[in-house]
This record gives C-alpha cells, sequence and structure tokens, in this order.
C-alpha cells in the first residue's frame, strides 16, 4: 500500500495539457487525501483559466528520479561526443542546406 | 520588523562562514552555487544551497503566501455585498486567484524541506508574519477597488522581477501568480473608474477609499526603507540595504525596495489623475531632472507603531484564519477516512 504517513495528507504531482499540439506539461502539486480529490484540487489551481484539454494526477512518492548526487556518471552517455551533432562535420554545399531547419 | 531583518543579515553572515568550511567538498559545493548565480542560471530544489540562502527563502516565500491567503479576508468580507452580480463574480475570481497564489506559495516553499502544515502553525502562532497592509479594515465597498487597483498594483511591481529569481519553484510560482495579477490590478481599476464617473457620493467614497489605502499600498507592499533616509529612519534604512545587498546578491530581489517603491508611485500618479482622484500626499511632483516623481517622506516609526501586531484588525485576520482551519478539520479528517476506506480502490494497491 502506498497510502503516505498517517495524518499527512498526500503530495500529488499535477500534469496539464493545456492545448492541442502540446504534451502534459509538470504545472505544480497539490495536497489530497486520494486521487479522486487530487484531480479537484488540481482542476480548482491549476486550470482556472483558458481551455485545458485533459489533466493528470500522480502520487509525488511515486516519482522516481535519478539520484542527483551521481548525476554526473549518470548521465556521461551525453558527454564527449561532438560527433552526435551536425555542426561536427562537413556543411552541405551547392545544393541548399537541406540538413538544416532554417 | 527589524528583528527580523536582524535575524537576516546574521543568518546570512553565519552561512558564509559555514562556506569556508575547509572540507574541500562543500568548497566545491559553494562554488557551483556561486557559478550557477553567477550565470543566471536558477537554482533547483535538489541543488546544495547556502543554509542562510534557504533561511531566506523560506522566510520570504511564507510571508509572500501568507500574505496572498490573508489577503482574501478584505476583499472577501464584501463578497455577499457587492453592487451586482458582475461584480460579485469578479470579486469572487480574484478572490479564489489569491487562494490559488497561496497554494503555488506553500508548493515553493515545500521544495526548501519545510511542510506548509508548520508554515500555517508559525502563522496562526503569531511566528511568521504577512503583509501588514491586510491589517487595515475593507470599510467600504470602493475599498475592494483601491485594494484591487493599489496594493495589487503594489504588488505587481514587486513581483514581475521575481519571475526571474533566483530559486526556480519560487519563480515559476511567480510566473503563474504575475500571469493572473494583471486581471486584478485591471478590474480594481475599473471599479474605481465605475465609481468615479458615478454620483457625488460614489466619488467621495472612491477618493475616501484612496485615502486610506495609499500609505498602506506606498509603504507596506514595499518594505522598510532600504536606501537612503534621514533621521529616525537612517538605522532601519541601514538594516535594510544590508538585507537587501543579500538577497541581491543571491539573486532572491533583483532591485532594492526603493525603486520599486518609486516605479509604483511613477505608474499611479498618472493612472489617479485620469481617474480624477487625489493621491494624498502633498509632495507628489513631477521631477524633472530624476525623470520620476517625488513624493512625500514615510514617517516609518510612527507608522509601524500605529501597525502594531496586536491591532483589533491584525487579531481580527488571525483568528479568522485560526476558525477557517479549526472548523474545517472534520473536512480533512472525513476526506482521510474516506480516501482510507476498505474498499477505496487504491487499497488494492
Amino acid at each position: 500500500m502506498s497510502r503516505e504517513t498517517e495524518g499527512v495528507t498526500a503530495s500529488w504531482e499535477v500534469f496539464l495539457r493545456p492545448r492541442r499540439g502540446l504534451s502534459h506539461q509538470h504545472v505544480g502539486s497539490v495536497r489530497a487525501d486520494d486521487a479522486d480529490m487530487a484531480l479537484e484540487h488540481a482542476r480548482d489551481l491549476y486550470t482556472r483559466r483558458g481551455e485545458p484539454l485533459s489533466l493528470w494526477v500522480v502520487r509525488s512518492a511515486d516519482v522516481h528520479a535519478a539520484s542527483p548526487t551521481e548525476r554526473d556518471p549518470f548521465f556521461s552517455n551525453a558527454r564527449h561526443k561532438p560527433y552526435r551533432y551536425p555542426e561536427h562535420f562537413t556543411p552541405l554545399t551547392g545544393g541548399g542546406d537541406h540538413d538544416d531547419d532554417d | 520588523m527589524v528583528d527580523t531583518a536582524e535575524a537576516i543579515v546574521q543568518a546570512a553572515g553565519g552561512a558564509a562562514d559555514g562556506e569556508a568550511a575547509p572540507d574541500e567538498e562543500a568548497a566545491a559545493l559553494a562554488a557551483h552555487f556561486e557559478a550557477l548565480l553567477r550565470a543566471g542560471e536558477t537554482v533547483e530544489p535538489r541543488d546544495w544551497m547556502p543554509d542562510g540562502y534557504r533561511r531566506m527563502l523560506v522566510r520570504q516565500i511564507a510571508q509572500h503566501a501568507h500574505s496572498e491567503i490573508i489577503g482574501m479576508q478584505p476583499e472577501g468580507g464584501w463578497l455577499t455585498r457587492a453592487p451586482s452580480l458582475h461584480r460579485k463574480s469578479v470579486l469572487l475570481a480574484k478572490v479564489q486567484d489569491e487562494a490559488g497564489h497561496g497554494l503555488y506559495l506553500y508548493a515553493a516553499a515545500e521544495t526548501l524541506g519545510v511542510d506548509r502544515a508548520d508554515l500555517l502553525d508559525a502563522l496562526h502562532r503569531g511566528q511568521q508574519r504577512y503583509a501588514a497592509t491586510f491589517n487595515h479594515p475593507a470599510l467600504t465597498w470602493a475599498d475592494t477597488g483601491a485594494i484591487a487597483w493599489l496594493t495589487d498594483g503594489a504588488a505587481v511591481i514587486n513581483q514581475a522581477p521575481l519571475t526571474r529569481t533566483s530559486y526556480g519553484p519560487y519563480a515559476r510560482a511567480m510566473r503563474r501568480v504575475c500571469q493572473e495579477e494583471a486581471f486584478h490590478v485591471r478590474q480594481g481599476y475599473d471599479l474605481m473608474k465605475a465609481l468615479c464617473e458615478g454620483t457625488p457620493a460614489q466619488r467621495e467614497m472612491a477618493q475616501d477609499a484612496v485615502d486610506r489605502w495609499w500609505l498602506p499600498a506606498v509603504a507596506l507592499m514595499f518594505g522598510p526603507p532600504d536606501t537612503l533616509a534621514g533621521g529616525a529612519d537612517a538605522r532601519t534604512a541601514a538594516l535594510g540595504a544590508r538585507v537587501s545587498a543579500q538577497a541581491i546578491a543571491w539573486g532572491i530581489k533583483r532591485h532594492t525596495n526603493d525603486e520599486l517603491r518609486q516605479r509604483f508611485v511613477d505608474h499611479c500618479v498618472p493612472q489617479a489623475r485620469s481617474l480624477g482622484l487625489t493621491l494624498p500626499d502633498p509632495g507628489i511632483r513631477w521631477n524633472e531632472e530624476r525623470g520620476h516623481y517625488d513624493f512625500g517622506p514615510i514617517d516609518w516609526e510612527s507608522y509601524r507603531g500605529a501597525l502594531a501586531d496586536d491591532s483589533h484588525t491584525a487579531r481580527r485576520r488571525v483568528a479568522h484564519r485560526v476558525a477557517a482551519h479549526e472548523d474545517g478539520a472534520w473536512v480533512r479528517e472525513a476526506a482521510a477516512a474516506y480516501a482510507a476506506r476498505e474498499d477505496a480502490p487504491e487499497a488494492a494497491l
């Protein structure tokens, strides 16, 4: 059972899809005893304006995060690999920059 | 207020001593923190931060959150007496926003390792403060307009730079708050305009509200002086300057209280003129040389004396908050019992 310590209302992370074309985005958190109440609180707190499309709540305790103290080794995969970027290579010439979004 | 400021300066000094610890790892963490600030990057919840920085943020965010929810009271009292359904809907939306702003800010404070229940407890015990502006009573309907135009207007000027404050969760909460605050100011100005275009009695009511809310807005919404002040206020200003300097060094604040106060006056003078209202300060006049409006000095010492924490309205504000909390206990208990019932969907997990 994932219930929090007795007497402390659980924290829920709130994800909102504010409009078409966007994914759900983390907008903040609410405290609530169960998922239905968390959704209602999240609606009252984060959707007072606009025309939101969808709302998710997830227990904060159920979010698993990479440890900040191991951040460097954990994300080392991205480092020292300049060849993963187009700028590492000779630009295309002559026929227009079709490798470039601009 | 001075005592609190003193404690902050000492805490800041203490944290600086802590940073000088011989431990190499601690020095590296401190260097990383300083580098983030220099680069204009945000500090995020799981980053290392000096104790003084954390304490200053907890104090500022908690005071801010408390001000939002206590600030619901002066206007909330007029909800059932609004002169039209339209004005009532608008006021209800505004007061609901203030509750929301409080919640954004309590959530931001919780990322610093404190619990909102403890913050509320400190508010209820009088151990943490809220803006003393709200210890003034809202005596007439026009007060709801003056509060929104002037104190929310002051809040916008204070808060716009806070959207770039160095602590990420606080900056994000402030972005959300600022988007909504613009509506508060506009509807307040609109309400004042309607009164000013009404009967002589309505105009008089509008002027009376401005007479009473101008000083609370210009003085209390920006805090104590923190640049130059003479006479009895010199010590307050010197202390304020030290607190502000530390807050600016840490990227928590971007401007001094006095800079923001001047910006507020510069905004309000033309707005009051177009409403046909007089701001109750004979010292207000355009200063060509400075490119700003001059305004009369605020007599901080006597003003603070008149606003002691045990004033009738202050006691009423906190008592009302405590009563709302205690009267709501059965709702919280019922919600917890309902969630814990045997056939709750989550009980199967």
